[in-house]
Protein backbone atom coordinates (compact mmCIF):
# COMPACT_ATOMS: atom_id res chain seq x y z
CA UNK A 1 0.00 0.00 0.00
CA UNK A 2 2.64 2.59 0.81
CA UNK A 3 5.06 1.80 -1.90
CA UNK A 4 1.80 2.23 -4.49
CA UNK A 5 1.66 6.15 -4.49
CA UNK A 6 5.67 6.30 -5.58
CA UNK A 7 4.78 3.19 -7.63
CA UNK A 8 2.03 5.03 -9.44
CA UNK A 9 3.46 8.43 -9.91
CA UNK A 10 6.64 6.78 -11.56
CA UNK A 11 4.76 4.28 -13.81
CA UNK A 12 1.05 4.75 -15.84
CA UNK A 13 -1.89 3.01 -13.82
CA UNK A 14 -1.96 0.83 -16.62
CA UNK A 15 1.52 -0.85 -16.35
CA UNK A 16 1.29 -0.79 -12.72
CA UNK A 17 -1.76 -2.92 -13.24
CA UNK A 18 -0.12 -5.37 -15.84
CA UNK A 19 2.23 -5.60 -13.86
CA UNK A 20 1.14 -6.75 -10.99
CA UNK A 21 -1.40 -8.58 -12.50
CA UNK A 22 1.56 -10.83 -14.57
CA UNK A 23 2.99 -14.38 -13.30
CA UNK A 24 6.88 -14.73 -12.96
CA UNK A 25 6.96 -17.24 -15.80
CA UNK A 26 9.71 -19.29 -16.89
CA UNK A 27 9.55 -21.82 -19.69
CA UNK A 28 11.12 -22.42 -23.02
CA UNK A 29 10.76 -18.88 -25.24
CA UNK A 30 11.36 -19.58 -29.06
CA UNK A 31 14.35 -16.78 -29.14
CA UNK A 32 15.94 -16.65 -25.62
CA UNK A 33 15.49 -20.48 -25.14
CA UNK A 34 15.14 -21.15 -20.98
CA UNK A 35 14.43 -18.07 -19.02
CA UNK A 36 12.00 -16.18 -17.05
CA UNK A 37 10.33 -14.03 -19.13
CA UNK A 38 10.24 -10.32 -19.37
CA UNK A 39 6.75 -10.06 -20.45
CA UNK A 40 3.36 -10.72 -20.79
CA UNK A 41 3.75 -10.79 -24.29
CA UNK A 42 6.98 -13.34 -24.02
CA UNK A 43 5.24 -15.66 -21.55
CA UNK A 44 2.45 -15.85 -23.51
CA UNK A 45 5.21 -16.89 -26.56
CA UNK A 46 6.66 -19.76 -24.30
CA UNK A 47 2.98 -21.90 -24.99
CA UNK A 48 1.87 -25.00 -22.73
CA UNK A 49 5.20 -25.73 -21.82
CA UNK A 50 5.76 -23.14 -19.19
CA UNK A 51 5.29 -22.59 -15.34
CA UNK A 52 4.24 -19.93 -13.00
CA UNK A 53 6.68 -19.63 -10.80
CA UNK A 54 5.69 -17.74 -8.37
CA UNK A 55 1.85 -19.25 -7.91
CA UNK A 56 3.28 -22.59 -7.86
CA UNK A 57 5.34 -21.77 -5.31
CA UNK A 58 3.33 -19.93 -3.23
CA UNK A 59 0.63 -23.11 -3.56
CA UNK A 60 3.36 -25.59 -3.00
CA UNK A 61 4.74 -23.30 0.09
CA UNK A 62 1.09 -23.16 1.27
CA UNK A 63 -0.12 -26.50 1.51
CA UNK A 64 2.88 -28.13 2.70
CA UNK A 65 3.40 -25.71 5.26
CA UNK A 66 -0.33 -25.97 6.29
CA UNK A 67 0.13 -30.18 6.46
CA UNK A 68 3.44 -30.05 8.29
CA UNK A 69 1.93 -27.62 11.06
CA UNK A 70 -1.50 -29.56 11.51
CA UNK A 71 0.62 -32.81 11.37
CA UNK A 72 3.03 -31.41 13.92
CA UNK A 73 -0.02 -30.31 16.07
CA UNK A 74 -1.75 -34.07 15.56
CA UNK A 75 1.55 -35.38 16.61
CA UNK A 76 1.98 -33.57 20.11
CA UNK A 77 -2.02 -33.22 20.80
CA UNK A 78 -3.70 -35.18 23.81
CA UNK A 79 -7.06 -36.48 24.04
CA UNK A 80 -7.36 -34.08 27.50
CA UNK A 81 -8.14 -30.43 27.31
CA UNK A 82 -6.81 -29.09 24.01
CA UNK A 83 -4.21 -26.50 24.04
CA UNK A 84 -5.65 -23.27 21.60
CA UNK A 85 -3.36 -24.43 18.34
CA UNK A 86 -5.07 -27.75 19.06
CA UNK A 87 -7.82 -26.23 19.87
CA UNK A 88 -8.22 -24.18 16.32
CA UNK A 89 -6.57 -27.20 14.29
CA UNK A 90 -9.26 -29.57 15.63
CA UNK A 91 -11.84 -26.79 15.05
CA UNK A 92 -11.09 -26.91 11.78
CA UNK A 93 -11.14 -30.32 10.98
CA UNK A 94 -14.14 -31.11 13.11
CA UNK A 95 -16.58 -28.40 11.18
CA UNK A 96 -14.55 -30.19 7.58
CA UNK A 97 -15.78 -33.79 8.78
CA UNK A 98 -19.27 -32.20 9.65
CA UNK A 99 -20.25 -30.67 6.39
CA UNK A 100 -18.44 -34.30 4.80
CA UNK A 101 -21.22 -36.45 7.16
CA UNK A 102 -24.09 -34.19 6.14
CA UNK A 103 -23.66 -33.75 2.59
CA UNK A 104 -21.69 -37.13 1.85
CA UNK A 105 -23.91 -40.44 2.56
CA UNK A 106 -21.59 -42.82 1.28
CA UNK A 107 -18.52 -44.68 2.86
CA UNK A 108 -14.88 -43.38 1.87
CA UNK A 109 -12.01 -42.36 3.90
CA UNK A 110 -10.61 -40.42 1.20
CA UNK A 111 -13.18 -37.78 1.43
CA UNK A 112 -12.44 -36.34 4.82
CA UNK A 113 -9.21 -35.48 4.17
CA UNK A 114 -10.02 -34.47 0.48
CA UNK A 115 -12.16 -31.91 1.97
CA UNK A 116 -9.69 -30.58 4.78
CA UNK A 117 -7.22 -30.18 1.90
CA UNK A 118 -9.11 -28.56 -0.15
CA UNK A 119 -10.91 -25.75 2.25
CA UNK A 120 -7.82 -24.77 4.45
CA UNK A 121 -5.32 -24.89 1.41
CA UNK A 122 -7.89 -22.60 -0.78
CA UNK A 123 -8.14 -20.13 2.55
CA UNK A 124 -4.56 -20.02 2.93
CA UNK A 125 -4.47 -18.94 -0.91
CA UNK A 126 -6.96 -16.67 -0.40
CA UNK A 127 -6.01 -15.02 2.40
CA UNK A 128 -2.38 -14.35 0.50
CA UNK A 129 -4.81 -11.41 -0.87
CA UNK A 130 -4.73 -9.93 2.47
CA UNK A 131 -1.13 -9.32 2.06
CA UNK A 132 -1.00 -5.37 1.13
CA UNK A 133 0.01 -5.58 -2.59
CA UNK A 134 3.18 -4.42 -3.12
CA UNK A 135 4.98 -5.63 0.68
CA UNK A 136 6.33 -8.94 -1.18
CA UNK A 137 5.59 -8.27 -4.73
CA UNK A 138 8.10 -4.98 -4.62
CA UNK A 139 10.51 -6.66 -2.38
CA UNK A 140 11.01 -9.58 -4.92
CA UNK A 141 11.15 -6.94 -7.61
CA UNK A 142 13.84 -4.88 -5.94
CA UNK A 143 16.16 -8.29 -4.99
CA UNK A 144 15.19 -9.51 -8.37
CA UNK A 145 16.60 -5.98 -9.98
CA UNK A 146 19.75 -6.19 -8.01
CA UNK A 147 20.75 -9.47 -7.34
CA UNK A 148 19.69 -10.83 -10.71
CA UNK A 149 19.70 -7.71 -13.10
CA UNK A 150 15.88 -8.76 -14.03
CA UNK A 151 14.16 -5.34 -14.20
CA UNK A 152 10.33 -5.14 -13.54
CA UNK A 153 10.46 -8.82 -12.56
CA UNK A 154 6.76 -10.02 -11.51
CA UNK A 155 5.91 -11.84 -8.23
CA UNK A 156 2.39 -12.76 -7.39
CA UNK A 157 1.64 -14.08 -4.15
CA UNK A 158 -2.51 -15.14 -4.57
CA UNK A 159 -2.24 -18.70 -6.00
CA UNK A 160 -6.06 -18.90 -6.50
CA UNK A 161 -5.65 -15.06 -9.15
CA UNK A 162 -4.19 -17.72 -11.24
CA UNK A 163 -6.60 -19.91 -12.91
CA UNK A 164 -4.02 -22.42 -13.52
CA UNK A 165 -4.24 -23.11 -9.57
CA UNK A 166 -7.96 -23.21 -9.80
CA UNK A 167 -8.53 -24.88 -12.28
CA UNK A 168 -5.57 -27.88 -11.54
CA UNK A 169 -7.56 -28.27 -8.47
CA UNK A 170 -10.67 -28.41 -10.24
CA UNK A 171 -9.43 -30.73 -12.83
CA UNK A 172 -8.54 -33.05 -10.18
CA UNK A 173 -11.61 -33.04 -8.71
CA UNK A 174 -13.19 -33.86 -11.72
CA UNK A 175 -11.02 -36.68 -12.68
CA UNK A 176 -11.91 -37.92 -8.94
CA UNK A 177 -15.65 -37.75 -10.05
CA UNK A 178 -15.40 -39.54 -13.57
CA UNK A 179 -13.26 -41.76 -11.52
CA UNK A 180 -15.81 -42.66 -8.61
CA UNK A 181 -18.18 -42.43 -10.84
CA UNK A 182 -17.28 -45.69 -13.12
CA UNK A 183 -16.11 -47.20 -9.97
CA UNK A 184 -19.34 -47.33 -8.11
CA UNK A 185 -21.66 -47.40 -11.59
CA UNK A 186 -19.67 -49.54 -14.06
CA UNK A 187 -18.68 -47.46 -17.42
CA UNK A 188 -22.35 -49.00 -18.25
CA UNK A 189 -23.92 -46.84 -15.45
CA UNK A 190 -22.02 -43.78 -15.86
CA UNK A 191 -22.51 -43.18 -19.41
CA UNK A 192 -26.18 -44.46 -19.04
CA UNK A 193 -26.73 -41.20 -17.04
CA UNK A 194 -25.25 -39.40 -19.24
CA UNK A 195 -27.53 -40.82 -21.95
CA UNK A 196 -30.63 -41.97 -20.96
CA UNK A 197 -31.60 -39.01 -18.36
CA UNK A 198 -33.53 -37.62 -17.30
CA UNK A 199 -36.03 -38.36 -20.64
CA UNK A 200 -35.28 -41.73 -20.73
CA UNK A 201 -33.90 -43.54 -24.26
CA UNK A 202 -35.88 -42.44 -26.60
CA UNK A 203 -34.73 -38.92 -26.65
CA UNK A 204 -31.02 -39.69 -26.25
CA UNK A 205 -29.71 -36.90 -27.97
CA UNK A 206 -31.45 -34.65 -26.13
CA UNK A 207 -30.19 -36.30 -23.09
CA UNK A 208 -26.31 -35.81 -24.15
CA UNK A 209 -26.94 -32.28 -24.89
CA UNK A 210 -28.21 -31.81 -21.41
CA UNK A 211 -26.00 -34.20 -19.59
CA UNK A 212 -22.71 -33.88 -21.34
CA UNK A 213 -22.11 -29.92 -21.00
CA UNK A 214 -23.31 -30.69 -17.27
CA UNK A 215 -20.34 -32.68 -16.30
CA UNK A 216 -18.08 -30.27 -17.74
CA UNK A 217 -19.65 -27.64 -16.45
CA UNK A 218 -18.64 -28.82 -12.89
CA UNK A 219 -15.21 -28.15 -13.41
CA UNK A 220 -14.97 -25.55 -15.25
CA UNK A 221 -17.40 -23.49 -12.65
CA UNK A 222 -15.61 -24.98 -9.53
CA UNK A 223 -12.47 -23.41 -11.07
CA UNK A 224 -12.98 -20.21 -12.89
CA UNK A 225 -15.79 -19.49 -10.20
CA UNK A 226 -12.82 -19.48 -7.37
CA UNK A 227 -10.38 -17.72 -9.86
CA UNK A 228 -13.20 -15.17 -10.43
CA UNK A 229 -14.11 -14.37 -7.36
CA UNK A 230 -9.97 -13.95 -6.21
CA UNK A 231 -8.99 -11.98 -9.18
CA UNK A 232 -11.60 -9.24 -9.12
CA UNK A 233 -10.92 -8.97 -5.60
CA UNK A 234 -7.01 -8.55 -5.99
CA UNK A 235 -7.89 -6.21 -9.24
CA UNK A 236 -9.85 -3.87 -7.17
CA UNK A 237 -7.01 -3.72 -4.59
CA UNK A 238 -4.96 -2.83 -7.67
CA UNK A 239 -7.21 -0.05 -8.49
CA UNK A 240 -7.10 1.51 -5.13
CA UNK A 241 -3.67 1.78 -5.02
CA UNK A 242 -2.86 2.87 -8.20
CA UNK A 243 -5.81 5.52 -8.37
CA UNK A 244 -6.32 6.99 -4.83
CA UNK A 245 -3.63 8.06 -3.30
CA UNK A 246 -3.73 8.87 -0.14
CA UNK A 247 -7.30 8.02 0.40
CA UNK A 248 -6.39 4.42 -0.71
CA UNK A 249 -5.66 3.44 2.58
CA UNK A 250 -9.67 3.63 4.27
CA UNK A 251 -10.27 2.61 0.82
CA UNK A 252 -8.29 -0.56 1.03
CA UNK A 253 -9.07 -1.19 5.01
CA UNK A 254 -13.17 -1.24 3.59
CA UNK A 255 -12.95 -3.64 0.29
CA UNK A 256 -10.56 -5.72 2.38
CA UNK A 257 -13.68 -5.80 5.38
CA UNK A 258 -15.61 -7.17 2.32
CA UNK A 259 -13.02 -9.33 1.44
CA UNK A 260 -12.58 -10.86 4.16
CA UNK A 261 -16.61 -12.21 3.68
CA UNK A 262 -15.07 -13.59 0.10
CA UNK A 263 -12.07 -15.13 1.38
CA UNK A 264 -13.42 -18.15 3.59
CA UNK A 265 -16.76 -18.54 1.73
CA UNK A 266 -14.69 -19.25 -1.55
CA UNK A 267 -12.87 -21.76 -0.23
CA UNK A 268 -16.22 -23.08 1.54
CA UNK A 269 -18.14 -23.19 -1.41
CA UNK A 270 -15.26 -25.32 -3.52
CA UNK A 271 -14.82 -27.54 -0.32
CA UNK A 272 -19.09 -28.59 -0.54
CA UNK A 273 -19.60 -28.35 -4.12
CA UNK A 274 -16.86 -31.34 -4.09
CA UNK A 275 -19.06 -33.20 -1.38
CA UNK A 276 -21.78 -32.67 -3.79
CA UNK A 277 -20.26 -33.84 -6.87
CA UNK A 278 -18.71 -36.82 -5.34
CA UNK A 279 -21.55 -37.95 -3.15
CA UNK A 280 -23.80 -37.95 -6.73
CA UNK A 281 -20.78 -39.76 -8.10
CA UNK A 282 -21.22 -42.12 -5.55
CA UNK A 283 -25.06 -42.27 -6.17
CA UNK A 284 -26.03 -45.91 -7.92
CA UNK A 285 -29.59 -45.83 -7.60
CA UNK A 286 -31.87 -43.40 -9.89
CA UNK B 1 -5.23 -15.84 -19.03
CA UNK B 2 -2.51 -18.16 -19.78
CA UNK B 3 -2.94 -21.62 -19.61
CA UNK B 4 0.16 -23.17 -19.19
CA UNK B 5 2.22 -26.26 -17.49
CA UNK B 6 1.15 -24.88 -13.86
CA UNK B 7 -2.27 -26.94 -14.05
CA UNK B 8 -0.32 -29.95 -14.29
CA UNK B 9 2.13 -28.56 -11.41
CA UNK B 10 -0.93 -27.58 -9.26
CA UNK B 11 -2.29 -30.85 -10.21
CA UNK B 12 0.68 -33.15 -9.22
CA UNK B 13 1.23 -30.94 -5.62
CA UNK B 14 -2.95 -31.81 -5.21
CA UNK B 15 -2.63 -35.63 -5.64
CA UNK B 16 0.80 -35.52 -3.21
CA UNK B 17 -0.56 -33.22 -0.57
CA UNK B 18 -3.97 -35.30 -0.66
CA UNK B 19 -1.69 -38.64 -0.30
CA UNK B 20 -0.24 -36.95 2.84
CA UNK B 21 -3.28 -35.16 4.72
CA UNK B 22 -4.85 -39.16 4.04
CA UNK B 23 -1.98 -40.67 4.94
CA UNK B 24 -0.36 -38.66 7.98
CA UNK B 25 -2.25 -35.68 9.20
CA UNK B 26 -6.44 -37.06 8.99
CA UNK B 27 -5.75 -40.23 10.98
CA UNK B 28 -3.92 -38.36 13.99
CA UNK B 29 -6.89 -36.41 14.12
CA UNK B 30 -9.60 -38.39 13.70
CA UNK B 31 -8.07 -41.15 16.49
CA UNK B 32 -7.75 -38.37 19.04
CA UNK B 33 -11.50 -37.41 18.55
CA UNK B 34 -12.78 -41.18 18.48
CA UNK B 35 -10.93 -41.14 21.89
CA UNK B 36 -12.00 -38.08 23.55
CA UNK B 37 -15.55 -38.79 22.15
CA UNK B 38 -15.16 -42.19 24.03
CA UNK B 39 -13.91 -40.72 27.16
CA UNK B 40 -16.61 -37.93 27.51
CA UNK B 41 -19.28 -40.75 26.83
CA UNK B 42 -17.75 -42.93 29.63
CA UNK B 43 -17.23 -40.10 31.56
CA UNK B 44 -21.50 -39.32 31.19
CA UNK B 45 -22.08 -42.59 31.63
CA UNK B 46 -20.09 -42.67 35.12
CA UNK B 47 -21.88 -39.44 36.30
CA UNK B 48 -25.46 -41.10 35.91
CA UNK B 49 -24.08 -44.57 37.40
CA UNK B 50 -22.38 -42.39 40.43
CA UNK B 51 -26.28 -40.62 40.60
CA UNK B 52 -27.63 -43.57 41.23
CA UNK B 53 -25.37 -44.81 43.47
CA UNK B 54 -25.45 -42.02 45.22
CA UNK B 55 -29.40 -42.63 45.29
CA UNK B 56 -29.34 -46.00 46.57
CA UNK B 57 -26.45 -45.03 49.20
CA UNK B 58 -28.72 -42.44 50.21
CA UNK B 59 -31.62 -44.57 50.81
CA UNK B 60 -29.38 -47.18 52.38
CA UNK B 61 -28.51 -44.41 55.22
CA UNK B 62 -32.19 -43.78 55.94
CA UNK B 63 -32.87 -47.57 56.49
CA UNK B 64 -29.80 -47.91 58.89
CA UNK B 65 -30.65 -44.75 60.59
CA UNK B 66 -34.01 -46.01 61.10
CA UNK B 67 -32.73 -49.29 62.23
CA UNK B 68 -29.91 -48.02 64.63
CA UNK B 69 -33.08 -45.59 66.24
CA UNK B 70 -35.15 -48.85 66.91
CA UNK B 71 -32.38 -50.49 68.19
CA UNK B 72 -31.57 -47.82 70.34
CA UNK B 73 -35.42 -47.39 71.64
CA UNK B 74 -35.35 -51.11 72.52
CA UNK B 75 -31.64 -51.31 74.24
CA UNK B 76 -33.02 -47.95 76.34
CA UNK B 77 -36.34 -49.80 77.02
CA UNK B 78 -33.97 -52.59 78.25
CA UNK B 79 -31.73 -50.68 80.10
CA UNK B 80 -35.05 -48.79 81.80
CA UNK B 81 -36.56 -52.45 82.94
CA UNK B 82 -33.65 -53.50 84.01
CA UNK B 83 -32.37 -50.46 86.07
CA UNK B 84 -36.39 -50.78 87.51
CA UNK B 85 -35.35 -54.60 87.83
CA UNK B 86 -31.71 -53.45 89.61
CA UNK B 87 -34.10 -51.00 92.28
CA UNK B 88 -36.85 -53.39 92.72
CA UNK B 89 -33.84 -55.59 93.99
CA UNK B 90 -31.86 -53.18 96.05
CA UNK B 91 -35.07 -51.94 97.68
CA UNK B 92 -35.95 -56.02 98.23
CA UNK B 93 -31.77 -56.77 99.51
CA UNK B 94 -32.08 -52.89 101.72
CA UNK B 95 -35.94 -54.49 103.70
CA UNK B 96 -34.12 -57.74 104.32
CA UNK B 97 -30.51 -55.89 105.72
CA UNK B 98 -33.25 -53.90 107.74
CA UNK B 99 -35.25 -57.10 109.10
CA UNK B 100 -32.04 -58.86 109.58
CA UNK B 101 -30.02 -56.12 111.36
CA UNK B 102 -33.41 -55.48 113.37
CA UNK B 103 -33.96 -59.26 114.32
CA UNK B 104 -30.36 -59.50 115.46
CA UNK B 105 -31.14 -56.67 117.68
CA UNK B 106 -33.83 -57.64 119.04
CA UNK B 107 -32.14 -60.78 120.12
CA UNK B 108 -29.46 -59.21 121.06
CA UNK B 109 -31.71 -56.57 123.81
CA UNK B 110 -33.48 -60.30 124.77
CA UNK B 111 -30.31 -61.46 125.38
CA UNK B 112 -29.04 -58.37 127.42
CA UNK B 113 -32.63 -58.29 129.20
CA UNK B 114 -31.85 -62.34 130.07
CA UNK B 115 -28.24 -61.16 131.17
CA UNK B 116 -29.61 -58.36 133.08
CA UNK B 117 -32.75 -60.77 134.64
CA UNK B 118 -29.48 -63.38 134.83
CA UNK B 119 -27.65 -60.88 137.09
CA UNK B 120 -30.33 -59.25 138.82
CA UNK B 121 -32.07 -62.33 139.62
CA UNK B 122 -28.15 -63.58 141.41
CA UNK B 123 -28.11 -60.03 143.13
CA UNK B 124 -32.49 -60.08 144.14
CA UNK B 125 -31.48 -62.17 147.03
CA UNK B 126 -28.85 -59.54 148.32
CA UNK B 127 -31.18 -56.76 147.79
CA UNK B 128 -34.17 -58.85 149.78
CA UNK B 129 -31.85 -59.59 152.63
CA UNK B 130 -29.92 -56.16 152.61
CA UNK B 131 -34.23 -54.74 152.72
CA UNK B 132 -35.17 -57.60 155.09
CA UNK B 133 -32.26 -56.88 157.27
CA UNK B 134 -33.04 -53.37 157.03
CA UNK B 135 -36.46 -54.07 157.87
CA UNK B 136 -35.90 -56.43 160.86
CA UNK B 137 -32.90 -54.98 161.96
CA UNK B 138 -30.70 -57.79 161.93
CA UNK B 139 -33.13 -60.12 163.80
CA UNK B 140 -34.19 -62.58 160.39
CA UNK B 141 -31.11 -65.16 160.22
CA UNK B 142 -30.23 -65.56 156.71
CA UNK B 143 -30.16 -69.29 157.58
CA UNK B 144 -33.61 -69.64 159.17
CA UNK B 145 -35.26 -68.02 155.82
CA UNK B 146 -33.09 -69.40 153.07
CA UNK B 147 -36.15 -71.39 151.79
CA UNK B 148 -38.07 -68.23 151.79
CA UNK B 149 -35.85 -66.16 150.28
CA UNK B 150 -35.33 -69.25 147.59
CA UNK B 151 -39.01 -69.47 146.47
CA UNK B 152 -38.61 -65.60 146.21
CA UNK B 153 -35.76 -65.30 144.21
CA UNK B 154 -37.28 -67.92 141.49
CA UNK B 155 -41.08 -66.47 141.28
CA UNK B 156 -38.85 -62.91 139.69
Amino acid sequence: MANAANSAAETSVQEYITHHLSFLTFGNHPEHGWSFAHTTEEATAMGFWAVNVDSLGWSVFLGAAFLLWFRAVGKRASVGTPGAVQNFVEMVVEFVDARVNEGFNFKNELIGPLCLLLFFWILLMNTMDLVPVDWITRLFEIVAASVFHFEHAPFKIVPSTDPNITMGLSLSVFLMIIYYSIKNKGIGGFLGELAFHPFGKWMLPFNLIIEVPTLFAKPISLGLRLFGNLYAGELLFLLIASMLGLWQLPAHFIWAGFHLLVIPLQAFVFMMLTIVYLNAAHETHH
Amino acid sequence: MNLNATLIGQSIAFIVFLWFCRQYVWPLFAAIMEERKQKIADGLEAAARAEKDLALAQTKATDQLREAKAEAAIIIEQANRRATQIVDEAKEQAREEGQRIIAGAQAEIEQEVNRAREALRSRVSDIAVAGARKILEGSVDRAANEEMLSKLAAEL
